[in-house]
């Protein structure tokens, strides 16, 4: 009887297992990739708002500080999000016609709040404070991205645990004094190392074993 | 484990059990009887790897192959899920005390009976979601905790089966309409001077209201006011009446006693007692913690008709029926001289000679230390006679002291609802105003209340539900909830305290005082005006302001206790002379989880096992083994109680412990209106109940064929064969303070290839002292509520997949018949060497450098390893979705934003409240400072009424859980396996007479 497969047939079947490995992994790395590229995480990505609120403007523009709307950002785990209030304070004086601000003076009007966009987005397992990290000298930008360079609102970082744990790990590589939280232009020193350690010592920075553990974040 | 089919064979084997009982030596504690049984299935449940899991599964092997690859393949899709949009929505205009993320509390006060119970109600961006004890209280006393259906009743204000409306005969209407129809009634008229109104309330105690009542019925002088509360307190004030010649109340200082006798009283649960707080804290506090090793241990006397919590405290307990603890109680007080006569005692078994006589005996000599509590469920007699006892022995004054009774205007509750139903069938009541309560569920079966309820003309009712009574009414008027309402009550004491809104009414409920202030004809006010209005006239001055604003801060005004009284009780001139009933006696008590069966749809209160049954979402006719016996039932099986020509059909439970010839049921069940959770649990007994015969009935029993299942959790989470509970009799303690030790020791630490991890910053741990605990329950539900645990229904239940992470085992010593009681709560023990992390596939379970044992549910996959290797039995599974509500519940509003709300699929399991840990942590490092100790402490130590739960960092030298932990009897559980438990237990000790041997 005639063979039924030529000789080549082994190259062939040892090539599609070949293939086939060779086709698993690229597609593994490939979900891999997905998984932590903005398409999943929304990296970067703008969020359209009910008024196109300029952070550029009002940040660097206007030298406003970040407190003045974000008021509970040393004392509370959220740092708040402004009334329409705060808005009102300056817009009932200026641009008190503009087109773009309707949306507010509605809100004021009519006592219905503005209903914003949410743009870091932690899981719901995950509970973030804003507070402790303030007051343990951690600027805005670290997390925020240069707010102040944004004409409109975006996710600066992946906001994954692995972006969460890198700095959890190595807290010295990323504190500053306390009066640079929310210097928006801070530039860290070439000497960082040395002072962020000196910095974990000033302000009883827990070691990195004790804040990675689960229930730092996770309850 | 899930229920066994041997739980319905067991009245068969209670031979079996009695001749092993019989044959052990030493103390031997056990949980249920199947455990004694020794039974084949029992062992095989007991060993089983997962025995949650019992006989779900019903497909075949292709089906199980099929789904289990689809989910092998699917399992990696859902880690690819993005971020769903979410929306913030900020003030307009941001109110200046609340912080976002920070919770506020505010002074509150529950209605209990009428009474007064003082809570803290937690608000998180003005949603009220937990209950805590007020601990400035004076009533309850520095460091009170919370009762249970304190904790519990925030489910109800979120409760989406409350009444949403005001209905016109089932047409919505509203309150304008309400007021037209209201005002045009006859009886209203200035002629009528109010005939034919009624109007009918539940015990009350708020001056508000009463200053209210009293107006309206002086605007209407022939308008008549009622009470009615089903758990009325009519036989203590005719008690008293008896022998003062007046109504007194009574208040017990415990701390001071060293004996305490309690005829059928259970001062250890709230359902009969406003004073439970101050009297819990006050008995723990010559029980628990170091009293036994500085000698101020006091010791209990308990004479009881059925299993209570002070009986399961008790150093001597007799069980007896009823009527024959009327004969004890006439028989001791001419033991003591109380009575003329000077007659031996009489009515007791042989059995219980010795153990009277070293009560005689222990009574005798501690004269103005000792204290005889009369049963709230005991005819007026029993009162009377306690009165007389306390005044021989010296005790007025002393461990006694009266008051003039805090209700606005006491009555006989019988009386005044009789008067009422007489009324009614006589044609004499045109319009009735029902202001709270369920007289149609609940009143004495003989007046016929819907019967009488028929014959008027205009009826009202104002009711949190859409209940009995509001349907057969032709205007229902919803309630505000406590917690949206402004009112002030009494506290037992007389403390007025305040009740103030956390939230707008969610459905439009109002309070009875604004209901009230729609029959005069003053302009419509709000309960907020009316109450400062009454306020302003009994504290007038310019300091009004200040004195309002303190009192709301406090929960209470400040010096408004009622004060004490002297009085002298003399001997009536004829008692009534007591008998004991021939055959079998019924003892009708509300129920330890739904009272009177208003907490019937409370979902939290239906499935928390009962303290002594550990039975949920249904009651039973609760009968001794030898009853049992006699009648050849076993548990669940269905009889038929009779009691003056009524007859209801009710499972049957054999509670060890339970006098014989007895049988109780508990009130609150077989509601048909009380909600979708409510609807149908149990069966109702309120047939059985008389107006003559409120509490204690005569009874026949008829067996039927019927079986119904009872989801007890008793035998559920077993530890059998193991040395679980601990203890001593005092005697045996100054003997050997070792004695916890005696038989395991847990190895040296070194004991190990690893080196040990040093905890350097904090170290949580846990004691719980088993002396102190009464086992009442408020720790479990505080637990549910602070960490959003969802309830699992009937069905799940016996499957043994109840959720509750702290539970409380109910371990019974010795003799069958009367055995001694141990109650013995379970949290996490937080090992320090946690066998079930070691087991878990991906290290969603791992150690802290505090010591907790982490829990991840973002990580877990289910594979249910770790509560396998658990030997605590302490994790808990979501085998389904349960805490997922329908879209647009409002109980969403309920969970505790600072927890996770876990999905299906994950394990959990106690954290030491992580999240209040971590809240104190990240205040004292904002501040640059170590927690103190006492800043903050778990859900379950903060309610615990006897502070038997003490949780603190043990590398704080003078903390009180380290001083606690240095008591010889601290032992942990299962330490011999090297697990170093952060939880441990205070052994418990009891102090029975020399006189009786043990």
């Amino acid at each position: 009887m005639a063979q039924v497969f030529s000789r080549h047939a082994n190259a062939i079947a040892r090539g599609s297992l070949l293939l086939l490995l060779v086709v698993t992994i690229v597609v593994t790395w490939a979900l891999f990739q997905l998984q932590r590229s903005p398409v999943e995480t929304r990296e970067g990505e703008f969020r359209a708002q009910p008024v196109p609120f300029s952070h550029e403007h009002h940040v660097a523009g206007l030298g406003i500080d970040c407190r003045y709307c974000h008021t509970s950002v040393e004392t509370s785990s959220f740092a708040g999000i402004p009334p329409t209030k705060t808005c009102m304070n300056c817009h009932s004086e200026i641009w008190t016609t503009a087109p773009i601000l309707e949306p507010v003076r509605e809100s004021f009007r009519s006592g219905v709040s503005i209903r914003w966009q949410r743009v870091n987005d932690l899981p719901d397992f995950v509970f973030f404070q804003h507070d402790i990290h303030i007051n343990k000298g951690i600027g805005c930008d670290s997390c925020h991205g240069h707010v102040d360079r944004m004409p409109l609102m975006l996710q600066a970082q992946s906001l994954q645990m692995v972006w969460c744990v890198n700095c959890h790990k190595a807290p010295w590589k990323y504190l500053r004094p306390r009066d640079q939280v929310f210097n928006t232009e801070y530039v860290y020193p070439p000497n960082q190392d040395q002072i962020g350690k000196e910095l974990m010592k000033k302000y009883h920075v827990r070691s990195p074993t004790e804040i990675t553990g689960c229930f730092t974040c996770h309850r | 484990m899930a229920q066994t089919p041997l739980t319905r064979t067991i009245g068969l084997r209670l031979e079996q059990i009695r001749e092993k009982l019989a044959r052990e030596r030493g103390p031997r504690y056990w949980r249920c009887l199947e455990e004694l049984t020794d039974a084949p299935e029992f062992r095989e449940a007991l060993e089983r790897e997962f025995p949650q899991e019992a006989s779900v599964w019903q497909g075949n092997r292709r089906s199980f192959l099929q789904l289990m690859g689809a989910s092998i393949a699917m399992a990696g899709l859902t880690a690819c899920t993005r971020q769903p949009d979410e929306v913030i929505v900020p003030y307009v205009r941001q109110p200046e005390e609340i912080i976002p993320g920070q919770p506020l509390f505010y002074a509150t006060s529950r209605p209990h009976g009428g009474f007064a119970m003082p809570v803290l109600a937690r608000s998180d961006m003005g949603r009220p979601n937990k209950l805590e004890p007020n601990p400035q209280h004076p009533a309850c006393g520095v460091g009170a905790g919370a009762d249970v259906f304190s904790q519990a009743s925030v489910l109800d204000l979120w409760d989406p089966d409350r009444a949403r409306s005001i209905q016109y005969r089932g047409q919505i209407r509203n309150w304008e309409q309400f007021l037209v129809e209201l005002r045009a009634r006859p009886e209203l008229q200035p002629g009528r001077r109010g005939a034919g109104l009624r109007i009918l309330t539940e015990t009350v105690t708020s001056p508000t209201l009463a200053g209210q009542l009293r107006a309206v019925l002086a605007a209407f002088p022939e308008a008549r006011w009622h009470q009615w509360e089903p758990v009325h307190r009519d036989a203590a004030r005719m008690g008293a009446q008896m022998v003062f010649g007046r109504e007194l109340a009574p208040q017990y200082r415990l701390d001071r006693a060293d004996v305490i006798v309690s005829l059928d009283n259970d001062f250890l649960s709230s359902i009969g007692n406003p004073g439970f707080l101050r009297y819990a804290r006050d008995f723990a506090a010559r029980r628990g913690h170091e009293t036994p090793t500085s000698g101020q241990m006091s010791r209990l006397y308990v004479v009881e008709s059925t299993p209570t919590l002070a009986g399961a405290k008790a150093d001597h307990r007799m069980a007896m029926k009823s009527s024959e603890v009327e004969l004890f109680s006439h028989g001791l007080a001419r033991s003591l001289g109380s009575l003329p006569g000077g007659a031996p005692l009489a009515g007791t078994t042989p059995g219980d000679a010795r153990m009277t006589a070293a009560l005689l005996h222990d009574l005798e000599s501690h004269r103005g230390r000792s204290v005889v509590l009369p049963g709230e469920f005991q005819p007026p007699a029993v009162h009377a006679l306690a009165h007389l006892m306390n005044a021989t022995l010296g005790n007025l004054g002393q461990t006694v002291v009266y008051t003039a009774p805090i209700e606005a205007v006491p009555v006989n509750q019988t009386e005044s609802l009789r008067a009422l139903v007489t009324d009614m069938h006589a044609g004499q009541v045109t319009m009735l105003l029902i202001l709270g309560g369920n007289p149609v569920y609940s009143a004495p079966v003989d007046f016929d209340f819907p019967g009488a309820l028929a014959r008027v003309d205009f009826r009202v009712s104002h009711s949190l539900y859409d209940d009995e009574t509001a349907v057969l009414c032709d205007w229902r008027i919803p309630a505000a909830h406590y917690l949206e309402a402004w009112s002030d009550l009494r506290s037992f004491d007389g403390t007025v305290s305040t009740v103030q809104p956390l939230i707008q009414p969610l459905y439009g409920g109002l309070t009875d005082h604004e209901l009230l202030a729609a029959l005069t004809p003053t302009v419509e006010q709000s309960s907020h005006v009316i109450l400062r209005q009454h306020w302003q006239q009994r504290h007038p001055g310019p300091d009004f302001e200040a004195f309002w604003r303190l009192s709301l801060y406090n929960g209470f005004a400040a010096n408004t206790a009622e004060p004490l009284v002297t009085a002298a009780p003399r001997p009536p001139a004829q008692l009534p002379a007591p008998q004991a009933s021939q055959g079998l006696e019924l003892a009708i008590r509300p129920d330890p989880s739904l009272y009177d069966g208003r907490y019937a749809n409370n979902a939290w209160l239906q499935e928390l096992p009962r303290p002594l049954t550990k039975m949920t979402w249904s009651n039973a006719a609760l009968i001794s083994p030898k009853l049992a016996g006699q009648l050849k039932v076993n548990s669940q099986t269905v009889v038929r109680v009779n009691s003056h020509g009524k007859s209801v059909e009710i499972p049957v439970w054999i509670l060890p412990g339970h006098p014989d010839d007895s049988i109780t049921v508990h009130l609150g069940y077989g509601r048909l209106r009380a909600g979708h959770t409510g609807n149908g649990f149990g069966s109702n007994v309120y047939p059985l109940r008389t107006s003559a015969q409120a509490w204690n009935a005569a009874v026949t029993v008829e067996l039927t064929d019927g079986e119904e299942s009872v989801a007890a959790t008793h035998t559920h989470f077993q530890m059998a064969g193991r040395d679980i509970v601990r203890s001593a009799t005092l005697h045996e303690y100054q003997q050997d303070r070792e004695f916890a030790h005696d038989k395991t020791k847990a190895p040296p630490p070194e004991l190990t290839l690893y080196p040990n991890y040093g905890y350097k910053g904090y170290a949580w741990g846990m004691q719980i002292d088993i002396n102190a605990c009464i086992g009442c329950n408020a720790c479990v539900i505080a637990c549910q509520a602070e960490n959003n645990i969802p309830v699992v229904g009937k069905a799940e239940v016996e499957r043994g997949r109840e959720m509750h992470w702290l539970r409380i085992d109910r371990y019974y010593e010795g003799d069958l018949n009367n055995p001694k009681t141990w109650f013995q709560p379970i949290p996490c023990m937080q090992c320090e060497n946690a066998p079930c992390e070691l087991v878990c596939p991906v290290a969603a379970t791992v150690h802290d450098s505090e010591g907790i044992n982490d829990m991840v549910y973002n990580r877990c996959v289910g594979t249910r390893y770790c509560s396998n290797n658990c030997p605590y039995k302490v994790r808990r599974f979501n085998f389904f979705h349960y805490a997922k509500y329908a879209p647009g519940s409002p109980l969403i509003a309920l969970q505790n934003p600072d927890v996770s709300v876990r999905s299906r699929g994950v394990m959990e399991k106690c954290t030491y409240c992580i999240q209040r840990i971590n809240r104190a942590r990240i205040q004292a490092e904002k501040e640059n400072r170590f927690i103190h100790d006492g800043e903050f402490t778990t859900a379950c130590a903060q309610t615990c009424p006897t502070q038997a739960i003490v949780f603190g960092n043990l590398n704080e030298k003078n903390s009180q859980v380290v001083r606690q932990k240095a008591d010889p009897r601290t032992y942990g559980l299962l330490e011999e396996l090297g697990t170093r438990p952060r939880t441990t237990y205070l052994a418990g000790i009891r102090n029975p007479s020399p006189e009786v041997e043990e």
